[in-house]
């Protein structure tokens, strides 16, 4: 503990008699928080049990030092009034005067009876909030690109190409890193079985289809979605708490124009790139371990591969890869926009974008795997 | 209000560094039991830095800070916990935790101490904001709902909460309307007289600083150009000093209060 002066000894009580005879409790040393610790809630009892005796005096002239918690201990142990006697110096009389004034809390609203039904039809009208919001904003970027092909000098070049390194050349690490672990297991898993049926080859088919088809398009959103999503949800949302979005507003720079459309253009172009990337990586890592497992040499995986896959399937999964890129911007943009300016609301705005982001790119891979389900399929 | 000899903060042969930029050379003061300090100096001269390494957020590239005789940058955490319970803060832009409500703001502090009963600490949170000024209607709002002002205020009374001994300042004025700064500066003055308050406070506002400090530490060109009483201190013949005490704006408010003729 620290050390401490000698006014920081803490409240003591006496019980005294005073010159007119009558009983008196005479109180010294410091009424403070820091003083009082933990002796606080001891002091409450006994203090309640001397003011249970109206004819007793209370002498607080001596204390050195009282303070808020000092008072609200006394006023509390009196009963939230004052006792009938008691000598008080002036500031300690203000301290008192004060507390007799204090307002009780507000009682927080109460629940009401049809807390469920107003629950459930509040989230349905937020779900429809967010859809007809979405719509709006990919209605507006609709309008901007017409804008901007009519004014090809107010492109945002810069922003769109900043945006491109962030969300494509910087997601080149992560996405090599599991497209090629991904590779590696499903080509050990399936390699294995393969071996039972003396059907080694088919592994060639096996890992083109689904990786160009299916994992690297997925592999790559999910991953992107996650890490560029919600750092376009926190910016955008760090942005309204800052008010910086309030400052584009008044120099009449729209929001769309300059922050989404970017984003959504640069994630656009970025996507198909990051898709291709992570499925050549992790093609590699299944024929690194087809080797290792079944010694099909490189020479013959790589000849083999355009006949197993139909090049149909390459434009499938980049196609996924675009529009999977522009709805997460999308997405990430619109909860960005939403966030209000506390930090709570940050926090919230950008789970709900993740979350929402990867469950709509699952969603369009279900959609393409329908409607493309005769494209690239032998 | 009386000052006993004893050193509340001590900062002693600071230096700060930051990369190749100095923001202080040798800086050595000390505050005294129950003084106001006042913090001047131009924006980017360091005072909010000195201030956060008072507050042991930031560690000087040399010397040291001492508060209440104990280093806040080598002590360990229970000492430091102590300290921290003796010193209040208010930072310059409220720094209210947004996610808790008005009322739980001011008694998170009560709470950690696991002192104080639930109705004790509802009592000294509704005293506290009678005591700022806040409305009872207020206390169940949360942040975003506030106005600039308020939440300065609120952002007092959380820093009043554990009644420190020691309470700093960043720019307490700032933001508020003048009707509000000279309330505040009335508050300040009515809790010196009720308790023996220590505070080091950064300021820009000349009215402030004339009303409640009683020491002025003027820091420019990356050290302390003067340590002293007003009065003292615009007798020092320095340019930033000048501008800021004895430009028109400081002529105005010093000359009102009759510092200067």
């Amino acid at each position: 503990m620290p050390e401490r002066d000698d006014t920081q000894s803490s409240m003591k009580f006496s019980r005294v008699t005073g010159q007119g005879g009558e009983s008196c409790l005479l109180l010294t040393g410091n009424c403070t928080l820091s003083a009082l610790g933990r002796r606080m809630s001891d002091l409450s009892d006994e203090l309640t049990s001397y003011a249970s005796d109206p004819h007793l005096h209370w002498d607080l002239t001596k204390i050195d030092q009282m303070d808020d918690a000092g008072a609200v201990l006394l006023w509390r142990s009196w009963g939230a009034s004052r006792p009938e006697h008691l000598s008080v110096r002036p500031e300690q009389e203000r301290l008192f005067s004060r507390l007799g004034k204090t307002p009780p809390l507000p009682s927080l609203p109460k629940k009401e009876p049809l807390w469920l039904v107003s629950r459930v039809g509040g989230g349905a009208i937020l779900l429809w909030e967010h859809l007809t919001s979405i719509v709006i904003l990919a209605g507006q970027l609709l309008l901007d690109m017409k804008y901007l092909m009519a004014h090809p000098a107010r492109t945002p070049w810069r922003e769109i190409s900043a945006n491109l390194f962030r969300t494509g050349a910087q997601a080149l690490g992560i996405t090599a890193l599991v497209g090629f672990l991904i590779g590696v297991v499903l080509s050990y898993l399936s390699s294995k079985q393969l071996q039972m049926f003396g059907a080694d080859i088919f592994i060639i088919n096996i890992l083109g289809m689904s990786i160009i088809r299916e994992l690297g398009p997925m592999l790559a959103a999910i991953l992107v979605a996650g890490r560029s999503g919600s750092s376009m949800t926190a910016q955008l949302g760090v942005m309204r708490v800052n008010e910086e979005l309030d400052a584009l507003t008044v120099m009449g720079i729209p929001h769309s124009l300059r922050l989404v459309l970017p984003k959504v253009i640069g994630l656009g172009i970025a996507m198909p790139l990051v898709v291709m990337w992570t499925s050549a990586i992790a093609l590699m890592g299944g024929m690194v371990v087809a080797e290792l497992q079944l010694g099909l040499s490189y020479q013959f995986f790589l000849s083999k591969l355009p006949d197993a896959v139909p090049l149909a399937n390459l434009w499938l999964g980049l196609s996924k890869g675009v529009v999977c890129g522009m709805i997460i911007a999308l997405i990430a943009c619109h909860f960005g926009l939403r966030i209000r300016s506390d930090t709570e609301s940050l926090g919230i705005g950008t789970t709900n974008s993740v979350v929402t982001a990867i469950t709509v790119v699952i969603i369009i891979d279900a959609i393409f795997a329908v409607i493309f389900s005769d494209v690239g399929i032998r | 209000m009386t000052t006993s000899g004893v050193s509340v903060v001590e900062v002693e042969d600071l230096h700060t560094r930051f990369g190749n930029h100095v923001v202080h050379e040798d800086i050595s003061l000390s505050v005294k039991r129950g003084e106001v300090l006042g913090l001047v100096g131009s924006s980017g001269s360091g005072k909010t830095v000195l201030l956060r390494q008072m507050l042991g957020l930031e560690i000087p590239s040399q010397g040291s800070v001492r508060i209440f005789g104990q280093s806040v940058h080598e002590s360990d955490r229970n000492e430091l916990q102590g300290i921290r319970n003796r010193c209040g803060v208010l930072f310059q832009r409220g720094a209210l935790f947004s996610a808790l409500s008005v009322f739980d703001n001011i008694a998170l502090p009560m709470r950690e101490l696991h002192t104080l009963a639930e109705p004790m600490i509802r009592d000294l949170v509704m005293l506290k904001l009678e005591m700022v000024e806040i409305d009872s209607q207020h206390a169940n709002k949360m942040p975003a709902e506030l106005s600039g002002g308020m939440i300065k205020r609120i952002a007092l009374a959380r820093a009043m909460a554990l009644d420190p001994e020691l309470l700093f300042l960043d720019e307490p004025t700032s933001g508020l309307d003048p009707v509000l700064s000279e309330g505040f500066v009335n508050l300040i003055q009515t809790l010196r007289r009720e308790l023996t308050l220590t505070i080091v406070m950064a300021t820009h506002d000349l009215d402030t600083l004339a009303a409640l400090s009683d020491r002025v530490a003027v820091l420019a060109d990356q050290r302390l150009l003067a340590l002293g009483s007003l009065q003292e201190v615009i007798t020092t013949r320095h340019p930033f000093i000048t501008k800021f005490f004895l430009g028109d704006r400081g002529k105005k408010v010093l000359g009102s209060i009759g510092y200067i003729s």
